[in-house]
């Protein structure tokens, strides 16, 4: 019987292609994931190995310790670092101050998108009479900088940009723009700068000036003289060690790192596979149908075997064996394919500036073992259900003249349990939309609803594509014949349509709730919005308070105020309280108050003491039983305790929430004052002068950025349009397998239809007109999915907006009527395209043969 | 070629003999080389309008060629071949699709019809494809004269064989070709089923007035003929006038035993 299998998958390799071809995608995609995060992470993993390589012990403030002083721990002193230096078995120790530094190429533009541009300090080695060089920086041209107007970068990034020693570069690191010159270029070993980021060093002091405050630092490391281990070192930093810090071995920190980069690959990979599995899950129908059709193209064969004394076991297994060698053809073309796509989507990476570090291509094991089980068990699984049918065909098949029918096994059954299913899933979405935590019960009905959808298809495909029949009938005979072909086989198209189905749904419910979300955030953020302008980093890191006062200054600029961001303790709880200019904020911001105004906002700590007057949005009021006249103690990062007086609830929203007061009752108390955004109010309101004007005032820093209300929205339907662009790439392969299917499915068609082809041909219908037939049939097919597909997902999209809508309330559903029609233009298009190869096959059909009687 | 019409025939004298299809020195040849096997030689034949003409020949003997490139579904190697005024070769495909829809009716073996249509819509499938009105008072004379009044809704399957080549006599017959090719229309029909069907056909040459050109090796089926054309190694051979089926049969019996002494 083996043999018998292995004959036929060579006898029918050309309708195999298309299976091979499915599952192979789906394989490749399982495995390029996998070859593409172990290779990231590998390469991660190793470059962040180097970047310790100078550390033995690294004391740093501890994030996970809670002293009940709000906001962040404790910065390291100077005197620790004396300390440290002096601690026995120390050869040096070197005090790093960090943070984000933005840095312009030459054409103005940021270097690295704003996000991988780090800045830090160059730390002389001390020792040599304390003109020494940091050997973590060794310098390809120039020297290390040695005053606040110069700074030395990373060789990559001299290399992408440019620059070289004597370049002055703007740069900027929270909002004021610094000319500095480049005084040299160095090579690291940093992973950041070997993950494709951009590194500039200022001196120590600077540093200080510009990321934390003089006399601190981020972290210090500590080099272990000869014959000093690891441990030893950080057990005697241990006993220096202020509260709220940490001491940790240079291979812990290695290791943590690589940790942390491997769960950050975990939800990477998770994501991809999960896609991975869509695209295999859609390629079983795929594959299912193929098998079906070619045990019903083979009835009399397999009935021949069944009459020489093949029992039913024996038949059954001979399709299964076909199934593990398609199967087993593929998973290792898919392997293949997928080491290439791996490496692919690396340089892809690399090409849209996201460097990645270089490494070698991983193949690990068990990607080879995970990809070929997952496609050898796919195609079996898929293959299961025709194998069986085959089993069933009767021994006297082989005599009968009569051609494999289609089944006309009566679909009451599957339509009545596709009913109860598709009812059921129904109703449990509905039911989740009201639940209190509705989260997996839709999730489970969205399942079953499209379990139940599928068993329904061939009931739902007579129906929706009679529908289609008045536009049909515009293309005569070949319509007419198309429409009747579509449905003649309800169970194949049903199989056919669903493939494409399933791709749509996920694809318009995600736009739907895309579309609902990204209307919902833009509410939030301009309904409140009365500025004309907002100003931030364009990365939204802190802005320093001097962006608020040079724009305050403007003649324009009528009215200003920052939102600061100052961490409190409230009955040994931290909060943040958000501070703004109490005076201006009634021009700059629109709120719905439940109780008060903005009203004393500007009084701030009454003279001779007492308590500052803050608003509070209805949740935090209610969480807390506050009223208006209500009191709040709070306690500052410096210590100080205060008082505050309810002035007034608001209505708040996710942006905008929170204790709101004057900065001047707070900014004493905050050790680095710096802004999260600046609102202006301008004379004559908006305008792209005006615009320009505040860019210049700021000295048209890149690494700022102005908007108006159009910009904020923009930039919101723009964030949210990039995630459903990934979404849409990742289910374009599940797409791409549901193609296949069309092909496949028409490609049977034609065959099995060739002496009916063959005789319109003759009476005649030119080939014009039977490629149309073709094509109309496709069409037909491919939109029955993308409908149902848009359908369901408008639906799944409702139901989930619902659940949203209970933690985003200005979430409301958003019809994306334009998407949609794209949508259904694009099944359209796939019905076209797939039926490019048949419809040509079937025109071309020898006519003769097709009619000759046997 | 005679100029007569044959009495036997039973019809009138209104018709002139004017052939609706003819071949002169038709030639196909099929491969090239040592395997190139010659299935019709110089083939000349004119089949007379309101005619009924049987193909006759042993298995191999080239009748079914014959028909297919007189019909336009194959292409022919040399000679010519016509259908009315119409020369074919040369002819594309578009135009050689158009002729067999406007000028050419069918009877196939077996894949008449189509099974998604109903019995009406297969019979006037030829006039939807040219996007034609059928003439509705000729389409009921042709539906009653082969008797399917009753089971114009029913779908092929719900029919038995000889009323599914019933319709497609009814088919070829509805768009009032020139002429009919029928290649072996009784091959899968039992023998009251097919005397049935040959009579429809002979009836619509008599009553009618078509003209039909039948490819058979069914003596019987012959028999229903105004004339026999024998056929064998692609030439023809022998021709009968109103034959009856023994004469066939003799005829027939000759050609086997000539094959079998040469």
């Amino acid at each position: 019987m083996l043999r018998t299998a292995l004959r036929n998958v060579f006898a029918h390799k050309a309708r195999l292609l298309m299976t091979v071809l499915a599952v192979m995608l789906g394989v490749a995609f399982v495995s390029g994931t996998l070859v593409f995060t172990s290779t990231i992470s590998d390469a991660y993993t190793k470059s962040s190995e180097q970047g310790f390589d100078h550390v033995d012990v690294r004391l740093q403030p501890d994030e996970d310790a809670d002293e009940g002083r709000p906001g962040d721990p404790p910065p390291l002193t100077q005197d620790l670092l004396d300390q440290a230096a002096a601690l026995p078995g120390v050869k040096s120790a070197t005090g790093n101050v960090a943070g984000f530094a933005a840095l312009a190429d030459k054409d103005g533009d940021l270097v690295g998108d704003g996000w991988s541009t780090s800045g830090a300090n160059y730390y002389p080695a001390t020792g040599d009479g304390g003109r020494g060089e940091d050997p973590r920086y060794p310098m390809q041209d120039g020297r290390g900088p040695e005053n606040a107007n110069e700074i030395a970068i990373d060789a990559k990034t001299a290399e992408r940009t440019g620059y070289e020693v004597g370049d002055t570069p703007r740069m900027s690191v929270d909002g004021p723009v610094l000319e500095p010159t480049i005084t040299g270029v160095f090579t690291t070993d940093d992973g950041n700068v070997a993950a494709g980021g951009s590194l500039v060093l200022f001196d120590t002091e600077t540093a200080q000036d510009l990321f934390t405050k003089p006399g601190e630092y981020t972290e210090i490391d500590l080099a272990a003289a000869p014959g000093t281990s690891e441990k030893q070192l950080r057990a005697e930093a241990q006993k220096i060690l202020p509260a709220e810090s940490e001491a940790l071995t240079g291979t812990k920190l290695a290791d943590d790192q690589a940790r942390e980069i491997e769960q950050g690959m975990d939800g990477l990979r998770t994501a991809m596979l999960a896609f991975a599995g869509i695209a295999l899950f859609v390629g079983i129908f795929l594959i299912a149908n193929t098998f079906t059709m070619l045990v019903a193209q083979r009835t009399k064969e397999l009935a021949l075997l069944r009459a020489v004394g093949a029992s039913r076991r024996q038949v059954t297994r001979s399709v299964l064996f076909e199934a593990v060698a398609v199967g087993t053809v593929a998973a290792l073309a898919g392997l293949a394919a997928g080491a290439g796509i791996g490496a692919g989507l690396r340089s892809l990476m690399g090409a849209t500036g996201q460097t990645v570090p270089d490494g070698p291509l991983i193949v690990s094991p068990s990607t080879v073992i995970v990809s070929l089980v997952v496609g050898i068990v796919v195609t079996v699984l898929a293959a299961w259900l025709p194998a069986r049918r085959a089993a069933k065909i009767p021994p006297v098949a082989a005599m009968s003249s009569v051609h494999a029918q289609a089944s006309t096994r009566s679909l009451v059954v599957r339509n009545v349990i596709g009913a109860v299913i598709a009812g059921g899933g129904a109703l449990m979405v509905v039911a989740g939309t009201t639940a209190d935590d509705g989260k997996a019960l839709m999730g489970g009905g969205a399942a079953v609803l499209l379990i139940g959808i599928f068993v329904l298809t061939p009931l739902l495909s007579r129906p929706l594509i009679a529908l289609s029949a008045p536009l049909l009938r515009m293309f005569g005979v070949s319509g007419k014949l198309a429409r009747q072909n579509a449905v003649r086989n309800p169970r194949r198209t049903a199989a056919t349509a669903s493939a494409l189905m399933i791709g749509l749904t996920l694809i318009t419910g995600l736009t739907v709730i895309g579309s609902g979300i990204s209307n919902a955030i833009d509410k939030m953020a301009t309904d409140a919005m009365k500025a004309d302008y907002s100003v931030s980093m364009s990365n939204f890191t802190p802005l320093s308070p001097e962006v608020e006062k040079k724009l305050s200054e403007l003649d324009e600029v009528t009215a200003s105020s920052p939102l600061r961001t100052v961490p409190v303790a409230i009955g040994g709880d931290e909060e943040d309280l958000t501070a703004v200019k109490g005076e201006a904020v009634g021009q700059l911001l629109e709120l719905d108050f439940a109780e008060g105004s903005f009203d004393g906002l500007a009084e701030g700590v009454p003279a001779g003491g007492g308590a500052a007057k803050a608003i509070v949005d209805d949740d935090t009021a209610e969480d807390e039983g506050w009223k208006t006249g209500d009191t709040i103690e709070v306690t500052y990062q410096d210590g100080a305790k205060g008082t505050l007086t309810v002035s007034g609830i608001y209505h708040g929203n996710e942006m905008i929430k929170g204790i709101m007061l004057d900065t001047s009752v707070v900014n004493s108390h905050v050790d680095k004052i710096t802004d999260f955004e600046v609102w202006l109010k301008t004379e004559g309101g908006e305008s792209g002068a005006m615009k320009d004007k505040l860019e210049a005032a700021l000295g048209d820093n890149p690494a700022i950025a102005v908007m108006n209300e159009e910009d904020v929205s923009e930039a919101i339907a723009g964030l949210i349009s990039m995630m459903l662009n990934i979404l849409y790439a990742m289910l374009g392969m599940a797409v791409l397998v549901a193609v296949l299917g069309v092909i496949n499915t028409l490609a049977m068609s034609v065959f099995e239809r060739s002496q009916e082809i063959g005789m319109l041909r003759a009476i005649g219908l030119d080939r014009r007109a039977v490629k149309r037939m073709v094509r109309l049939e496709s069409l037909v097919i491919s939109l029955f999915g993308g409908v149902l597909g848009i359908g369901l997902g408008v639906f799944l999209g409702w139901a989930a907006g619902e659940l949203i809508s209970s933690s985003l309330d200005t979430y409301s559903l958003v019809l994306p009527w334009e998407r949609m029609g794209y949508f259904l233009a694009g099944a359209a298009l796939v019905g076209m395209l797939a039926a490019l190869w048949p419809a040509r096959r079937a025109s071309r059909l020898n006519m003769l043969a097709a009619i000759k009687s046997e | 070629m005679t100029t007569t019409i044959p009495g036997a025939s039973g019809r009138g004298t209104a018709y002139a003999a004017v052939p609706a299809a003819g071949a002169t020195e038709l030639t196909k040849v099929y491969g090239e080389g040592e395997t190139k096997v010659v299935a019709l030689d110089r083939v000349s034949v004119e089949f007379m309008q309101g005619e009924f003409t049987a193909i006759m020949g042993p298995s191999g003997s080239g009748k079914s060629t014959l028909m297919h490139c007189m019909a336009g579904l194959d292409t022919i190697s040399g000679g010519s071949s016509r259908i009315g005024e119409t020369e074919l070769t040369g002819l594309k495909d578009k135009k050689l699709t158009q002729l067999r829809r406007d000028k050419v009716g069918f009877v196939f073996q077996a894949f008449n019809l189509l099974p998604t249509l109903n019995a009406l819509e297969n019979i006037t499938l030829p006039m939807d494809i040219a996007g034609r009105k059928p003439d509705e008072q000729w389409l009921q004379q042709v539906v009653e004269t082969v008797g399917l009044s009753g089971r114009l809704k029913h779908r092929p399957s719900q029919l038995s064989g000889g009323q599914q080549q019933r319709v497609a006599v009814a088919r070829a017959l509805a768009a009032r070709p020139e002429i009919i090719f029928a290649d072996e229309p009784t091959g899968n029909l039992d023998s009251r089923s097919g005397a049935e069907v040959l009579g429809f056909l002979r009836n619509s040459v008599r009553e009618l007035g078509q003209t039909v050109v039948m490819v058979t090796h069914d003596p019987v089926a012959a028999g229903y003929a105004d004339r026999v054309v024998f056929l064998a190694d692609g030439r023809i051979v022998d021709e009968l006038r109103d034959p009856t089926s023994e004469q066939v049969l003799d005829m027939m019996k000759r050609f086997d035993a000539k094959g079998r002494v040469s």
